[in-house]
């Protein structure tokens, strides 16, 4: 496997349906021509996000097991992630894993929570957000109106 | 005040001292909700503390990282102000000073996204993103209390009188920092204000104005939050998870 696809292979620890790359963590997996070295550079979502650790050893574990066993990853903050980036696939295997995905980032900068969700498990627009924050850092807990069932929201960022 | 060091380090501490304080509350909200709210915004808050923490080690120069910065000094060698290391008080309190906190390191992180240093530039891009919401919060918090009930009006008000005083020493004029506290003060007026004004609440007239921990001069409150924060590494340093 090339590196950039055992890289992108490696699943979010904490959202485990979604890959690092369709999470749009990942953003370069560069190979040094003459000594083969590979270097991976992923972003944090939040800058408190404790799942970095964990993902780090994993992308050395999948490239370890590519055949580039001294791969180093490094991490970026610039610029700075935001829920546009998750992929299309990304965002499709969030709704059916029950995460309702994000809303596009409103272009002023500021947090909107006024946007419908829709409910992931019945599709329903009548739903209500139970708390602003969540299981994880870049979630939210919502409710569904129709179907009674509460959800995760990935918050717009 | 001078130099990019004390400047990041302030940063820096402003944002350890409000985690440890905002985690105090984990198991004690009023509410479930509430209590994984404020362990998020601690979160957040140890987030961007860890990156401005390292990257005063790296300007310092002196081969101190982060776990050195954060654990291994002594309260006169804290730059925070004395507003984040206030005791919790009642939940009142804690929302006043979230409220005033986020709605002085919003504009902050905004114009440091836009200052010279590239490091500085992209902590701050990053963290206005997540003050927003802790802004957002927080206000939401203070216009729920103050426009609440008679008793939650009371503590309400009676939190904004009591924090007020310490939101001055956080717009100290330092010409020579990558972004002059002293800016943003309008851009906090412009929040706070109409907010206030929403939650049927009084902003204080007082001109007391306490100050001195961007000197490493705190209140009798921060020695007994980092003995707690420091304990454990200071007995087994060097110890990892």
């Amino acid at each position: 496997m090339n590196p950039r696809d055992a890289a992108a292979s490696v699943v979010d620890p904490e959202i485990r349906v979604i890959t690092i790359d369709e999470l749009g963590i990942l953003r370069a997996v560069e190979e040094d021509p003459t000594s083969g070295r590979v270097t991976v550079t992923i972003t944090p979502t939040y800058t408190g996000c404790p799942a970095m650790d964990v993902i780090r050893a994993d992308i050395r574990r999948a490239l370890t097991a590519a055949g580039h066993p001294d791969a180093e990853v490094q991490t970026v903050y610039s610029p700075p992630w935001s829920t546009d980036w998750i992929s299309e696939g990304g965002r499709a295997k969030l709704a059916a894993a029950g995460i309702a995905p994000p809303a596009p980032v409103p272009t002023a900068g500021v947090v909107s929570l006024t946007l419908a969700v829709r409910c992931p498990q019945c599709g329903s627009p009548e739903t209500e957000q139970v708390s602003r924050f969540g299981s994880t850092a870049c979630k939210a807990l919502w409710r569904c109106r129709s179907c009674s069932e509460p959800f995760d929201h990935l918050k717009a960022l | 005040m001078n130099g990019p060091f004390d400047f990041t380090l302030s940063l820096a501490d402003d944002a350890l001292v409000a985690a440890q304080r905002l985690a105090e509350w984990a198991t004690r909200a009023p509410e479930m909700e509430e209590d994984i709210a404020l362990s998020n915004i601690a979160l957040d808050q140890l987030g961007a503390a860890r990156l401005l923490l390292s990257y005063a080690g790296e300007l310092e120069g002196a081969g101190r990282d982060e776990d050195a910065l954060a654990y291994l000094r002594d309260d006169r060698e804290f730059r925070n102000a004395l507003l984040v290391e206030l005791p919790n008080g009642d939940f009142a309190v804690t929302m006043a000073k979230l409220f005033f906190l986020a709605a002085y390191q919003l504009p902050l992180y905004t114009a440091l996204a836009g200052c010279a240093d590239e490091r500085l530039a992209a902590i701050g891009a990053k963290a206005r993103k997540e003050s927003a919401y802790h802004l957002d919060h927080g206000a939401l918090w203070v216009k729920r209390l103050g426009d609440g009930t008679e008793e939650s009006h009371r503590r309400m008000q009676t939190a904004v009188d009591q924090v007020w005083p310490y939101t001055h020493e956080l717009f100290a004029a330092d010409p020579a920092a990558p972004v002059d506290p002293a800016t943003v003060r309008p851009a906090f007026d412009e929040v706070v204000g109409p907010a206030l004004a929403e939650a049927t609440l009084t902003r204080p007239d007082s001109a007391w104005a306490p100050a001195g921990g961007r000197a490493g001069v705190h209140t009798e409150h921060l020695a007994y939050l980092l003995a707690e924060m420091q304990v454990l590494h200071r007995a087994h340093p060097g110890a990892n998870w």
